[in-house]
């Protein structure tokens, strides 16, 4: 496989600050990839040392075989969306638009042309003539999009593009910018702290924090097998219980013992988190010798909407608490209150371990 | 991809586009310009302190003989007074008129802001010689005051009427970003009028406050006009700048009474930016803007002060006015235009007004261009930390540094024989580049201001789009930021039209300008004609900034329709 992207060991310094410390991250041809991470993890400054605008402080990028390191980002070839849109406010839709194409010396009508074809990809055919004051947030967004690409550039990155909408905007233009994406082909990065909008839009997702690469993976390897307990932690709702790793497959929490995937890098001995996430913890039908069976009491009850959040009391270890996702069916079928005693199981093939 | 990690680390080289390039050969270009204009000049004038009359080196010699002669170092004793008596009426005065403009509902709000803001459209002469006309020796008041207006009083008098609009605009800008939650907040938890004054009006204006004492301290003791005209016997440092170089010839004791000069204005330079410093945005995005409810007794009181006020103002630009029309005062109050014929008091008659006319054209629109490109240059420029910073410290180093010291910088530097710009000296051109130079630090910090409200992203935009740098500054950048670039060359076109104190040194008699040849016509004894010509200057710096207005209303509105929703 060519990689269209290559990274490698690039660090970045403020100072004394490390903001990214030697990333390493091979991006393919036509991929969509998400740079996800809390805020001041380094996502932007990695995509903008990729745009050469924020300049790297030592490591490489090549583009489609060409060392880019050391070029300014007019001598690269991406196109930019920000967070703030970033249109020129005394410019037409159109204008904004053809703004690349101008200076190319193409003639008027294949400008023209080009500005009406993008319009209508982007879902704006009729709005030329209008200033991105008149617009809305999405309009601007798409048209801000739509000059991105009017270049035609191999590489498109979205810096939080969708972070400034509203709710249901933002949930629109998450369909719309990946399918567009798919009908261009084009590679693409979006750096994102919505980790809802990195599992939908992305073909893989690079989680970062504190300047580093924590993992990275498909959005079903990063959810379900985080290589990390910050990925665990940070991708989805995820419960921990603290203990020991008692034997390769045997965790300790409290005075129980929990089965485990078979824990090669950890010693025996050493004090783990095991974690599950809440939706994979089971209620119904649970056989009579099933693993990592517990009694728990239930101490609340979170009403969200489509189903309700349980806060768990492990009976006889009252400082051990799970939450867990509760369909409202479970809870009429089986008459879950606050105070109901229940059997739980946390199946060993969704339980992972991390050194605490 | 195991070989990828243990590859060395490579220092990276980073190659310049064109457009780094061009920015940074520009902002070394600025740099060079604004040390021809401002740092040089300040330069000579330092040395000279240092040298006798004839350009030998003598230490502190010079500094010694001033700070032993009583009469020298009276003055700055004077100035100092003056100084701090003016700055303790003009704050109360101006922080009540700000108060009621932004927190009262005041009727006709916008006649009471437009006549606070009228003394800046004078120079500063004007309400000197009104002050000659009222309580002068033949004053139509002098009886009411004991003693003579020459000296202290009328001083004072003047100068707060020429401040009044500074400390004014400051304070407006400070009372009105506040944040109607925080009263609604106090409100709510039952604290006194007096002690939400106190706990959020106060706190809020601090800052505002202190800007205010520290500009009107500041122009006091640099201003030359008012001194010069009803200062009398009474000395202060900035007419003693102008006695010892065109009265007495001595160059270097000028210099040294120009450091003087230099030293309290440079100090509350550095204070305003250290305490600004301190200052965050009061303001947020989500601040709910103070509207004032009307209530009775508050809006009658400040009412009352704001008529009184502007009464004061409208009483002595009215004197100016009418002093300017009579015919032989006190004796023949039949009114003239004859004191309109400015050949019959100076030689250069009219031309000196054209002069002037000429000379805040060129400075606003030869300064204009190089504060905001200047400003852009200096934002947008990537890296190259250091020139930026000399081109900072540059651009803010002229606000410190009053007129008349600036003025008898350049006479030092540009009349220097060995000086290849010396061409320059006594030519129209000189005038406007002191005058850019002089007011170089608003108009960089206006461009400045408006530069950082815009997207920073823009450049970053235009260059993964391939478009030069020039050419968004072209089409995008300087179009939005065509309000701020007016109100630069506005600012510029007024303050050229009124100042004295920095061209005073620099004139030549085919050059002379108005507010020059009004002094020398008020130094002939000719008071009427001095006021007649201060009036013209009013009358057009007044309208300059009127058109300015109606432009910003009405074409700027039409041109730039993008700016509607």
């Amino acid at each position: 496989m060519t990689n269209y992207l290559e990274v490698r060991n690039l660090s970045k310094r403020f100072g004394d600050f490390s903001a990214l410390g030697d990333i390493s991250l091979d991006i393919a041809e036509g991929e969509f990839v998400c740079f996800l991470g809390p805020s001041g993890c380094g996502k932007t400054t990695l995509l903008r040392a990729i745009a050469g605008l924020d300049p790297q402080t030592s490591g490489t990028i090549r583009q489609k075989g060409r060392d880019v390191s050391g070029l300014p980002p007019a001598q690269r070839d991406f196109g930019i969306v920000f967070q703030s849109y970033a249109l020129f406010p005394n410019l037409t839709v159109t204008d904004n638009v053809g703004y690349g194409l101008v200076s190319r010396r193409q003639a008027r009508a294949t400008i023209a042309r080009r500005v009406d074809e993008l319009l209508a990809l982007v879902g704006l055919p009729d709005s030329g003539s209008k200033y991105p004051a008149q617009l809305s947030g999405g309009q601007q967004q798409r048209v801000a999009l739509a000059r991105a690409l009017a270049t035609s550039p191999g590489l498109l990155l979205l810096d939080e593009p969708l972070s400034a909408l509203d709710a249901r905007v933002r949930l629109r233009l998450r369909h719309e910018i990946k399918a567009l994406q798919r009908t261009l082909g084009v590679t693409t990065i979006m750096v994102t702290h919505d980790q809802e909008e990195a599992l939908t839009m992305a073909d893989r997702i690079v989680v970062m924090n504190h300047g580093a690469i924590e993992q990275v993976g498909t959005p079903q390897e990063i959810y379900r097998q985080p290589a990390t307990a910050f990925v665990a932690d940070f991708v989805g709702s995820m419960n921990f219980l603290s203990g020991t790793l008692e034997a390769p497959e045997r965790v300790k929490i409290g005075g129980r013992a929990f089965a485990c995937p078979a824990q090669d890098g950890l010693a025996v001995g050493t004090a783990v988190r095991l974690s599950i996430r809440p939706e994979d913890v089971r209620v119904r039908d649970l056989p009579a010798d099933i693993a990592n069976r517990v009694a728990v009491d239930v101490a609340e009850l979170d009403f969200v909407g489509a189903f309700c959040r349980a806060t768990l009391k492990v009976q006889g270890d009252s400082d051990v608490a799970l939450v867990a996702d509760f369909s409202s069916n479970l809870i009429r079928d089986l008459g879950v209150a606050i105070g109901s005693r229940l059997d739980v199981a946390l199946p060993p093939d969704r339980v992972r371990v991390y050194a605490a | 991809m195991s070989l990828t990690t243990s590859a060395p680390k490579i220092g990276l080289r980073l190659n310049l586009s064109r457009d780094d390039l061009l920015m940074r050969g520009g902002l070394v270009a600025l740099a060079g310009v604004l040390l021809l204009i401002v740092g040089l000049p300040l330069w000579a004038l330092l040395a000279k302190g240092f040298q006798d009359g004839d350009g030998r080196y003598v230490g502190l010699a010079n500094y010694v003989s001033y700070f032993s002669t009583p009469a020298l170092f009276n003055s700055a004793l004077n100035s100092l007074h003056v100084a701090a008596v003016c700055t303790a009426i003009v704050v109360p005065v101006a922080f009540l008129y700000a108060y009621a403009l932004t927190r009262a509902a005041l009727p006709a709000k916008w006649l009471f802001q437009g006549i606070s803001l009228i003394p800046i459209f004078a120079p500063s002469l004007l309400p000197g010689l009104a002050l000659v006309y009222l309580f002068g020796n033949q004053g139509f008041f002098k009886g009411l005051i004991g003693g003579s207006i020459y000296g202290f009083d009328g001083i004072v008098i003047a100068q707060v009427f020429y401040c009044l609009p500074h400390a004014i605009m400051i304070l407006v800008t400070a009372l009105a970003t506040a944040d109607a939650r925080l009263y609604e907040a106090a409100d709510a938890l039952g604290a006194s009028k007096l002690r939400v004054f106190f706990t959020v009006t106060l706190p809020g204006a601090k800052y505002g406050l202190i800007s205010a004492a520290l500009v009107v301290f500041t122009l006091v003791i640099t201003d030359f006009g008012i001194a010069k005209v009803i200062g009398g016997n009474f000395n202060v440092l900035a007419t003693d700048v102008y006695k010892q170089v065109i009265g007495q010839q001595n160059f270097s004791m000028g210099a040294v009474v120009g450091m003087v000069l230099l030293a309290p204005a440079a100090l509350a330079f550095v204070v305003d930016h250290l305490v600004q410093r301190k200052q965050v945005a009061l303001l947020t995005a989500r601040a709910v803007p103070l509207v004032p409810k009307p209530k009775f007794g508050r809006d009658l009181f400040f009412t009352a002060f704001c008529t009184l006020v502007s009464a004061g103002i409208l009483a002595i630009l009215g004197m100016a006015a009418w002093g300017s029309l009579i015919k032989y005062w006190p004796y023949n109050l039949s009114l003239t235009l004859a004191n309109y014929e400015f050949a019959n008091f100076d030689s250069n008659g009219w031309e000196s007004y054209f002069n002037s006319l000429r000379m805040a054209a060129g400075a606003a629109i030869a300064g204009t261009a190089l504060m905001f490109v200047g400003a852009w240059l200096n934002e947008k420029t990537k890296g190259f930390g250091v020139v930026r910073s000399a081109v900072q410290l540059l651009a803010f180093l002229p606000m410190a540094v009053p007129g008349i010291v600036l003025g008898l910088g350049y006479i030092f530097f540009f009349n220097a024989p060995n000086n290849p710009l010396n061409f320059l000296y006594a030519t129209m051109a000189i005038l406007v580049i002191n005058t850019v130079a002089h007011f170089y630090t608003v108009g960089h910090l206006t461009a400045t201001t408006a530069l950082k409200q815009i997207d920073p992203e823009f450049e970053s935009v235009s260059a993964s789009l391939k478009v030069p740098i020039w050419k968004t500054f072209g089409r995008v950048t300087a179009p939005i930021c065509l309000p701020a670039i007016l109100d630069i060359a506005i600012y510029l076109f007024v303050n050229a039209m009124t100042t004295v104190s920095s061209v005073i040194f620099l004139y030549a008699p085919d050059t002379k300008l108005a507010s020059v040849a009004a002094v020398n016509i008020e130094e002939t004894g000719a008071t009427a004609a001095a006021a007649a010509l201060c009036l013209v200057i009013v009358a057009t710096s007044a309208s300059v900034k009127a058109l300015h207005l109606l432009a910003d209303r009405f074409l700027l509105g039409r041109l730039q329709a993008w700016r509607r929703r």
